[in-house]
């Protein structure tokens, strides 16, 4: 068996605030082949972008990065030199952000920064690169290319600045690319019309891709494998169909429910909640972090969760079918 | 007994235009912005009526007008049949009730809970303090928030409880509209579930009428009994909700019930063949505004702007669906 590009366990990520240590991801593993896609789901403040910052060695001395694993292609990412990390770094993997704005520098033109990547990491002409660049914004379907190359990104719209930032993450060819939120700030036909985009290019390109995303029809509609966030945890993980098919854990059925769905949910009918808010990550936790909104928490909530397994789909609740016995259903029944 | 302002719709515009000055540049010259453009729409009492489109397209620029926020360069607007203008606002605002997206900048972080809520009572001169304080504890506990938020500021609540507090303050003048303008855009799904519940029961309990702006077609299609899809400036179709999925006719509406990406594992990322060629409202496309990105334009589409065409008991803009054009397909 080849190993995976991407492996991930027990990742840790620590930042001291004021009060003490805000665990803000708490031991989460998953791994991600060639060609793949990998979209991690949770709702804000579950650790979904500082995840993906610690595998770019983005973030920064004052937060404490841990994992017993974290290997991209049998590089140790947690044990490699900074100078390292900079050649992995828009070489092999690369970045996608939300807000293009702010990773598109104002004062430098598209073709420039399009270019510079290239021109750092590669011994290439500067004519190649220039090439290189009308190619990927063509493949991005950007038209008049070789026009926008002299154009400033404040003179594109919020669609056209995202098919940049991915033409610009795909200037070295990598074969990692992680993004974040990638069409949250983009209106939905546009959404559409890039997430298109990116599945067809990792496709294309053999590459790995993680997704980062809170909108679960996103995660349906482009996600090989999914991994479901809450509270700095992987609370589910497996192959979309059977997560979406069969949510096992009880806050993936309750994100599912929250959602209006045209031709499913009733017009007007109330929809699914979840009620309370996310528990302080300051601090230790002890047993489930879902157990204070979860209509099936039992005292045993309160102990060390297991990691139950079908195949590979796995979740961590107390419940062997993540439902509480009977009583719970049937209280659900007469809530209904 | 039936009189002119309770048959005649909650709110009207009447070929309401709304074009700004915008400057170009640093030295650049000023050019005319037309927001809305020649927009005719009703909204009946007791309707919930969804306003969908892309950002950019008008959508807020049409609820500040509807506010008296705004003031249309030309057309009317008609509130229960009179014509807006002759009200003074703050009659205007007993009336029509504003909750906006961003419950973050619309509060004022140095305000009380409690004086935030009670703002409107005090402006309008509504009792006095002891009942003004009866009157924020009772809509706390309609909008679902415990008494003890009152002396909190914005700044100590989650997403979710700030769009409760802005919920309350309209409501505490017991308006008759409001006007949602993406009030559960920037919260999580969990969070959003519960404000979309709490705007339904509202509705229910206070007859409210809402315009309910946002860009998601779920969302909409879920509260509204009506919906006017908007591009560029606009209406360009207006249609039931019960016939939005299966009937609606216009290309643009189409390609947004196509981008809905519903949890379904199964489908694929959706292809609206739309072109890219997003349109700059400074410098709007010639003949139908849709024409440089829909799959289905001609040079007619090029050339002349379409006209509105009832289309079941809605209306349609789009040349394919006009009886009286040469690209007409039979609806
Ligand atoms: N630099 C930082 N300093 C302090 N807290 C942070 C920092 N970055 C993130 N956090 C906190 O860590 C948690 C996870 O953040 P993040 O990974 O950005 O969440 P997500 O991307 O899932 O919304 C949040 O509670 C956030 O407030
Ligand atoms: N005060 C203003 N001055 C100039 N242009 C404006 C102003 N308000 C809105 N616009 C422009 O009018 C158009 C419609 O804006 P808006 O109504 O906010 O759209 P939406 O709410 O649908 O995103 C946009 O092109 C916007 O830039
Ligand atoms: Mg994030
Ligand atoms: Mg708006």
């Amino acid at each position: 068996m080849t190993k995976p590009l991407l492996s991930v366990q027990n990742l840790t990520i620590d930042i001291p605030v004021g009060g003490g240590t805000l665990h803000a991801v708490r031991g989460i593993d998953f791994t991600l082949d060639r060609g793949e896609v990998l979209c991690i789901v949770g709702e804000s403040g579950s650790g979904k972008s500082l995840t993906s910052l610690a595998l770019m060695g983005l973030l920064g001395k004052r937060i404490s990065c841990t994992a017993d694993q974290m290997d991209f292609d049998g590089t140790a990412l947690l044990e490699a030199s900074p100078r390292k990390m900079r050649s992995l770094r828009g070489a092999r993997m690369s970045m996608i952000f939300q807000e293009p704005m702010t990773s598109l520098n104002p004062a430098y033109t598209i073709g420039d920064q399009l270019m510079e990547a290239m021109l750092l990491h590669e011994n290439v002409p500067r004519s190649k690169a220039r090439a290189r660049a009308i190619d990927l914004l063509e493949k991005v379907g950007i038209t008049a290319a070789a026009s926008r190359l002299g154009q400033y990104p404040h003179q594109l719209s919020g669609g056209l600045r995202q098919r940049v930032m991915i033409a610009m993450a795909l200037m070295c060819g990598p074969e990692l690319i992680i993004a974040d939120e990638p069409t949250t700030a983009l209106d939905v036909t546009i959404q559409a019309q890039i997430l298109r985009l990116l599945v067809d290019l990792v496709r294309e390109m053999n590459m790995a891709m993680i997704l980062i995303t809170h909108d679960l029809g996103v995660v349906a509609r482009v996600a090989d494998k999914v991994a479901v966030m809450y509270a700095g945890q992987l609370v589910e993980t497996g192959p979309a169909r059977d997560v979406f098919s069969q949510p096992l854990h009880p806050y993936t059925r309750g994100l599912l429910h929250c959602i209006p769905q045209p031709g499913k949910t009733a017009r007007g009918e109330p929809l699914g909640t979840i009620p309370g808010i996310v528990p302080s990550l300051v601090g230790e936790v002890e047993g489930c972090v879902f157990r204070t909104r979860c209509e099936h928490a039992v005292p045993a909530c309160h102990a060390a969760i297991p990691r139950r397994e079908r195949g590979d789909h796995a979740f961590r609740c107390v419940h062997e079918d993540g439902h509480a016995p009977d009583d719970t259903r049937a209280k659900e029944a007469t809530d209904a | 007994m039936l009189d002119a302002t309770q048959t005649a719709p909650a709110l009207e515009l009447s070929h309401v235009t709304k074009t700004y000055t915008v400057k170009q540049g640093l030295m650049g010259k000023r050019r005319p912005l037309t927001a809305v453009r020649d927009v005719s729409l009703r909204l009946n009492r007791g309707e919930v009526l969804g306003l969908v489109g892309e950002s950019g397209c008008g959508k807020s620029t049409l609820a500040k007008i509807l506010l008296g926020l705004e003031a249309p360069t030309s057309g009317e607007v008609r509130v229960d049949g009179e014509v807006l203008g002759g009200q003074d606002r703050l009659a205007l605002a007993r009336r029509i009730q504003p909750i906006f997206q961003d419950p973050y900048s619309s509060l004022n972080p140095r305000k009380s809970i409690a004086d935030i809520i009670s703002l409107p009572l005090r402006i309008h001169g509504v009792g006095d303090s002891a009942s003004q304080e009866k009157a924020v504890r009772d809509i706390l506990d309609v909008v679902g928030l415990p008494s003890r938020v009152m002396n909190t500021y914005p700044s100590q609540m989650s997403g979710g409880q700030r769009q409760r507090v802005a919920i309350a303050r309209a409501l505490i003048m017991k308006p008759e509209i409001v006007i949602c303008d993406e009030p559960t855009s920037a919260l999580d799904v969990s969070v959003q579930s519960q404000i979309l519940n709490l705007l339904g029961d509202l509705r229910e309990e206070f007859g409210l009428t809402y315009l309910f702006i946002s860009h998601n077609l779920a969302v909409v299609e879920h509260l509204a009994t009506r919906v006017a899809v908007m591009y560029l400036g606009r209406i360009v179709e207006e249609v039931n909700s019960t016939d939005l999925f299966a009937n609606s006719a216009h290309p643009y509406t189409q390609a947004l019930l196509q981008s809905v990406l519903t949890p379904d594992p199964d489908m694929g990322v959706p292809d609206t063949q739309l072109g890219m060629a997003y349109p700059n409202p400074i410098d709007p496309p010639s003949g139908c505004a849709f024409h440089p990105r829909c799959p289905h334009a001609t040079e007619l589409c090029k050339a002349t702007a379409p006209r509105p065409v009832p289309h079941l008991d809605g209306h349609v803009e789009c040349h394919l669906h006009d009886p009286e054009s040469s690209m007409f397909q039979g609806s």
